[in-house]
C-alpha cells in the first residue's frame, strides 16, 4: 500500500545528484551480489533448463504415464489443500480480526511460528499425531498442508476483515438479512480479493510441496518436486529429472499468471481503517471462543504430539530416544550410517555459515541497491528475489549438475550447502533492510552533506547505523531458513555430512521404535530452535517499533 | 513476521519476471555446460563402454603407506572394530600402511545413486556391494575406474565373466530368498510357504515384508525373481495380488530384517532376505541352538553377485587398487560368509560347518539375462512403484 510513497522517496534519494556516490564505489558494491547471483543461481538454472529441453529424453518423459499421474496428483492435492485451508482459516480469521480476547496474540504468533517450521518437522508431527493407518496417506498430506498454511489465510484474510466497515453489516442486518445472508452478500464479496490472494499463495506452496510429501507420501504419492528428486537421486535419471523440473516451472508460471489475473479481476479498493477490536459478548463469546480454540488445537496438537512421541517406546515412556542420540547402531557392530548428534552439529555450523554468507551478500546488495540508479537497483533487487520464488529442489538439483566438472567441481566442498541456503536467505536480509533504508529521512543526508561531509562519508554516517536492526532480523531469518532447509540439501549433502532435516527424514523412514523416537527428538530440537529464533525476531521488531 | 508474509506475497508476482529470466538464460546459453554429449552421465541407457573421460594415469600397484582410503559400503556392512571382517581390514592396514575408513552410504540403491551423482568426484575411493542387477547402471554412469585385480585369474569365470572389461571385481555371491520365522508360523498355525504362489494365499496375508527395489539390492533381486518366474507379461499381475495380500515395503534390507521381521523383533514372520540368513541365526544366537530358527523358501531364490570397484576420480588410485586386491583375496574372502551373510567368490575359502548345514544353496536359482535386466530395469521399477503402495 505504501509502496508508492517508498518509490517517490527512493526517487528523491537517487535524484539528489549532489549526493551521488563515486562511480567506482557503486560498481564495487554492485559486483559481489551480481556475481554471486549469476554464478550460483542463473547459471545452474540455465544448465537445468538446457538439459531439460535437450535430446529425445524430454519427449520420452512426457510420454510416460507416470509423469501425468504425478502432475495430476500434484495439482489436485494442492487444490484440495488450498480449499481446506481457506475453509478452516476463515473462522479464526474473523475471530482474530474482529475481536479482542485473551491469548489472541499468542494464537497469531503460534500460527506464524508453525508457518516458519521446517517442512520435515510438520511431516514428523503428522506421523506423531495421526493413527498408524493414516500416517502415510493423502489425508496426512492434506492435514499437514492445512496446519502449515493456516497462518497465510488467517493473517491475509484477517487483515482485510479488520478494515471492513461494520456499518455495512449493521445496515444489512437492520434491513432484515440473516447473519448468513449478510456474510454471503455483504462480507464475502469484500473479502474475496484477500481470499483469492491467500488461496493463490497456499496453492503455490502446496503445489511445490517437497518435505511434507517426502515424509508422508511413501512411494505412491509424489508431487513433481518429489518426483524430480526421486528420478535424480533414486533412479539416477538426470535427464528425466531435468525435464520434470521444467514441466513444473511451466505449470508454476501458469498458476502464477492465473492467480494474478484473478486478483486483478476481483480487486476492490477498501478505504477504511480498522475499527477497534471489541471484546465479544453473549453468544458471540461462545462463537469467537470456539473458533480460536479450534484453530489453536489444530496447530498445537501436532507439535505436542511430536514431543510426546520422542519419549514413547511402543509400550512405555522413556528417555531412550533422547539418550541414544549419540548412537546409531542397528545391532552391535552394524550402523545405520546416520549420526544424529553429528547431524545436529552439522546443521548448526551450516546455519552459521549460511547466515554469514547471506549477511555479507545481503549487506553489500542493500548498499548497492540504494546507491545504484533506480533501474539497475531494481534489476538487482528483483534478481536477488528470484531464488525465493524458485523451488528448492530446482536450486539444489541445478547446482548439483552444474558444479560437477573442473574447474567448478565443487560437489565435495563444505561451503556448497551453506551457499545454497544463503541464496534463499539473502532476499530476507535485503528486504528487511531496504524498507529501513527507503524510509530514512532524506534530510539527514542532506544535512550531513550541507555540513560539508563527502557523499561517501555522509552515507556511512547516516545510512549504516540504521541498518543494524534489520540486518539482525535478516540474520535470524537466515539461520531459521538454513536450519530447516530440506529441498536443496537433499541434493547437495553427502554421506556422513547429513543436516538435521535429512537425518530426520531418514530416521522416520525406519520402522524401529528407537529410530522413530530419535526422529521425533531431533524434530523437537529443530522445532524449538526455529520457534526461539522467530520469537527473538518478533521481540526485536517490537522493541524497534516502540523505540 | 508480517514481513515474511508480505515477502512471500510478492513472490507470486515475481514469478513472471522469473520466467522471463529463464527464457533469456536459455537463449543466451551457449550449451557448452549443458549438452549431454560432453558427459556420459547423461545417457544411462547406453551400457557399452561409456566414455568416462581420460583414464587415470597413476601406475598400477602404487600407493603410499600413510594413505587413508575410504571404503563406501551399504548399511549392512559391519563397522565395529571387533568384527572379524573389520579386523581383517586392520590387518591390511598393518601390512600395507594404508588405513581404511568405512563410510556407510545407505542401502545399495541409494549408495549407487549418490555415486552416480558424484561420479568423478566420489565420496570415497572404493565401493563395496554393487550387485549384478545394479552393475550396468553403475558402469554406464561412469562410477567405476576399471582395474584388473591381482588375483582375478583365481576366481571362477561364472563371476568374472560378468565384468569382461574389469569395471569392478566380484567379491561375493548369495541367493535372495523369502525367509520365514519358524516359531512365529507355528504359533500362527500355518505351514511355511515354499513358492511365490504360496505368498498370495490368504493365510500369509499381512506376513511378508519386502525391500523397495528402487533403493534396495535384495529388493531388486526379488523383483527380478518374480519376473524370471512369471515372465515379463505376468509379473505385474503377481505383484498386484501380493499388494492386495498386504505386503509391507521398506527401503532397505537391514530395516526389513532387523526392524520388521518377527525373529528380530518386528511383527512380520516372512521377509525377503538371503539364503545364508538361517546359519547366521545359528552362529550368532544368544543361546546355542540345535536347529536354525528360520527357514528358506528355496523356490523363491534368486542368484545375486556383488562387486567391489574403484570409484572414478579417486586421488588415491594406487592404494584403492591394493584394497580391491585385498577384498578379493582369500584373507578377506574368509570373513565374508560369517560377517556379511554371503558366500565368498574365492574357490579356496572353505565354508564354516554351520553354513554347510543350514544355508540354502538352491540347485537352480532363478536368474535373468543381464542384457534384459539392463534394458528393462527402470521400466520394471517404475511399474512396480505404481503397483505397490507405501514404502
Amino acid at each position: 500500500m505504501d509502496r508508492g510513497v517508498d518509490a517517490s522517496r527512493a526517487r528523491k534519494l537517487t535524484s539528489a545528484r549532489a549526493n551521488r556516490l563515486p562511480t567506482w564505489f557503486r560498481v564495487a558494491v554492485a559486483a559481489p551480489p551480481a556475481v554471486f547471483l549469476t554464478l550460483f543461481y542463473v547459471w545452474p538454472f540455465a544448465t537445468l533448463v538446457v538439459r531439460g529441453l535437450s535430446g529425445p529424453d524430454a519427449l520420452d518423459v512426457l510420454s510416460r504415464q507416470r509423469t501425468w499421474e504425478v502432475l495430476w496428483f500434484t495439482t489436485w492435492q494442492a487444490a484440495a489443500s488450498t480449499a481446506l485451508t481457506v475453509l478452516v482459516g476463515l473462522a479464526p480469521a474473523w475471530a482474530t480480526a474482529r475481536y479482542e480476547f485473551p491469548g489472541r496474540r499468542l494464537l497469531l504468533s503460534t500460527l506464524t511460528a508453525v508457518f516458519v517450521l521446517p517442512t520435515v518437522v510438520i511431516g514428523a508431527a503428522m506421523i506423531a499425531v495421526l493413527p498408524a493407518d493414516l500416517e502415510r496417506s493423502v489425508w496426512a498430506i492434506l492435514a499437514a498442508h492445512v496446519v502449515f498454511n493456516l497462518a497465510v489465510v488467517v493473517r491475509t484474510v484477517g487483515t482485510t476483515w479488520a478494515v471492513i466497515p461494520t456499518d455495512l453489516e449493521h445496515a444489512a442486518r437492520t434491513l432484515g438479512a440473516t447473519p448468513w445472508r449478510t456474510f454471503r452478500l455483504v462480507t464475502l464479496p469484500v473479502l474475496m480479493p484477500a481470499i483469492a490472494a491467500a488461496a493463490s499463495i497456499v496453492f503455490l506452496f502446496t503445489f511445490t510441496s517437497f518435505g511434507v510429501v517426502r515424509v508422508l507420501g511413501g512411494a505412491r504419492h509424489a508431487t513433481l518436486e518429489v518426483e524430480v528428486w526421486r528420478r535424480a537421486t533414486q533412479l539416477g535419471d538426470i535427464a528425466g529429472a531435468s525435464t520434470l523440473a521444467l514441466l513444473q516451472l511451466l505449470a508454476l508460471a501458469a498458476v502464477v499468471m492465473w492467480g494474478s489475473a484473478v486478483q486483478r479481476r476481483t480487486a476492490t479498493t477498501l478505504d477504511g481503517h480498522a475499527d477497534r477490536r471489541t471484546r465479544p459478548t453473549g453468544r458471540l463469546r461462545w462463537q469467537v471462543g470456539s473458533a480460536a480454540a479450534l484453530c489453536a488445537l489444530i496447530v498445537a496438537v501436532p507439535l505436542l504430539a511430536l514431543v510426546e512421541r520422542s519419549f514413547w517406546q511402543g509400550d512405555r515412556y522413556s528417555l531412550a530416544g533422547w539418550r541414544s542420540l549419540g548412537n546409531n547402531e542397528i545391532r552391535p557392530g552394524l550402523q545405520l550410517g546416520i549420526d544424529p548428534l553429528g547431524a545436529l552439529w552439522r546443521s548448526i555450523t551450516t546455519a552459521a555459515w549460511a547466515t554469514v554468507f547471506a549477511l555479507c551478500i545481503g549487506t553489500v546488495a542493500v548498499i548497492a541497491i540504494s546507491t545504484l540508479g533506480r533501474r539497475s537497483g531494481k534489476v538487482l533487487d528483483t534478481g536477488l528475489m528470484l531464488p525465493l520464488g524458485t523451488s528448492a529442489v530446482t536450486i539444489g538439483f541445478g547446482m548439483l549438475i552444474t558444479f560437477d566438472r573442473d574447474p567448478v567441481d565443487w560437489r565435495s566442498s563444505w561451503w556448497l550447502v551453506p551457499v545454497g541456503h544463503a541464496l534463499v536467505a539473502t532476499p530476507f536480509v535485503v528486504r528487511n533492510s531496504m524498507a529501513v533504508v527507503r524510509s530514512q529521512p532524506i534530510d539527514q543526508r542532506h544535512a550531513a552533506a550541507t555540513l560539508g561531509a563527502a557523499p561517501l562519508r555522509a552515507w556511512a554516517s547516516t545510512t549504516l547505523p540504521a541498518l543494524r536492526r534489520p540486518l539482525a532480523t535478516g540474520a535470524g531469518l537466515a539461520a531459521a531458513i538454513s536450519l530447516g532447509e530440506f529441498g536443496a540439501t537433499s541434493f547437495l549433502s553427502r554421506s556422513g555430512a547429513e543436516t538435521l532435516p535429512i537425518a530426520i527424514d531418514r530416521l522416520l523412514g525406519r520402522t524401529g521404535r528407537l529410530f522413530q523416537a530419535q526422529a521425533f527428538a531431533l524434530s523437537t530440537i529443530l522445532a524449538v530452535a526455529t520457534i526461539v529464533l522467530v520469537v527473538a525476531i518478533d521481540a526485536g521488531g517490537d522493541r524497534a517499533r516502540r523505540s | 513476521m508480517i514481513a515474511v508474509n508480505r515477502l512471500r506475497t510478492t513472490l507470486t508476482r515475481s514469478g513472471i519476471a522469473m520466467l522471463a529470466v529463464v527464457a533469456m538464460a536459455a537463449c543466451g546459453d551457449d550449451g557448452s555446460d549443458g549438452t549431454p554429449s560432453t558427459d556420459s552421465t547423461d545417457s544411462p541407457d547406453s551400457p557399452d563402454s561409456p566414455d568416462c573421460g581420460p583414464a587415470a594415469t597413476v601406475p598400477t600397484g602404487g600407493g603410499d603407506a600413510g594413505d587413508t582410503v575410504t571404503l563406501v559400503a551399504y548399511e549392512s556392512f559391519p563397522t565395529d572394530a571387533e568384527n572379524p571382517a573389520v579386523a581383517a581390514l586392520a590387518a591390511f592396514t598393518a601390512s600395507t600402511g594404508i588405513a581404511v575408513d568405512i563410510l556407510i552410504a545407505g542401502d545399495t540403491g541409494t549408495m549407487l545413486s549418490k555415486a552416480t551423482l558424484t561420479a568423478g568426484n566420489p565420496e570415497g575411493d572404493v565401493m563395496w556391494g554393487v550387485d549384478n542387477s545394479f552393475l550396468s547402471r553403475a558402469i554406464s554412469a561412469c562410477v567405476f575406474e576399471p582395474y584388473e585385480a591381482a588375483g582375478l585369474a583365481d576366481l571362477p569365470t561364472e563371476f568374472t565373466g560378468l565384468v569382461p572389461d574389469h569395471h569392478a571385481t566380484p567379491v561375493d555371491f548369495g541367493d535372495v530368498c523369502v525367509n520365514y520365522d519358524i516359531a512365529a508360523l507355528e504359533a500362527a498355525g500355518v505351514e511355511p510357504p515354499t513358492s511365490f504362489d504360496d505368498l498370495l494365499k490368504p493365510e500369509y496375508s499381512g506376513m511378508l515384508v519386502v525391500e523397495n527395489p528402487a533403493t534396495s539390492s535384495p529388493g531388486l533381486a526379488f523383483l527380478m525373481g518374480t519376473v524370471a518366474q512369471f515372465g515379463e507379461d505376468a509379473w505385474a499381475d503377481y505383484w498386484s495380488q501380493l499388494a492386495d495380500n498386504d505386503v509391507l515395503v521398506v527401503d532397505g534390507w537391514s530395516q526389513a530384517y532387523y526392524e520388521a521381521f518377527s525373529w528380530a523383533g518386528g511383527d512380520r514372520p516372512l521377509v525377503v532376505s538371503y539364503g545364508s540368513s538361517p546359519p547366521f541365526e545359528v552362529l550368532y544366537a544368544a543361546e546355542p541352538l540345535a536347529a536354525a530358527p528360520t527357514g528358506v523358501a528355496e523356490q523363491t531364490c534368486v542368484r545375486q553377485v556383488e562387486f567391489a570397484g574403484i570409484l572414478r576420480g579417486t586421488e588415491r588410485l594406487g592404494a584403492a587398487q591394493q584394497l580391491v586386491d585385498f577384498l578379493a583375496s582369500p584373507e578377506f574372502q574368509r570373513e565374508v560368509a560369517l560377517n556379511l551373510f554371503v558366500f565368498p567368490v574365492h574357490p579356496d575359502v572353505e565354508l564354516d560347518q554351520a553354513f554347510v548345514d543350514y544355508a540354502a544353496i538352491p540347485e537352480s536359482p532363478l536368474s535373468l539375462d543381464p542384457a534384459v535386466i539392463d534394458a528393462r530395469r527402470e521400466e520394471w521399477i517404475e511399474e512396480w512403484t505404481r503397483l505397490v503402495p507405501g514404502s
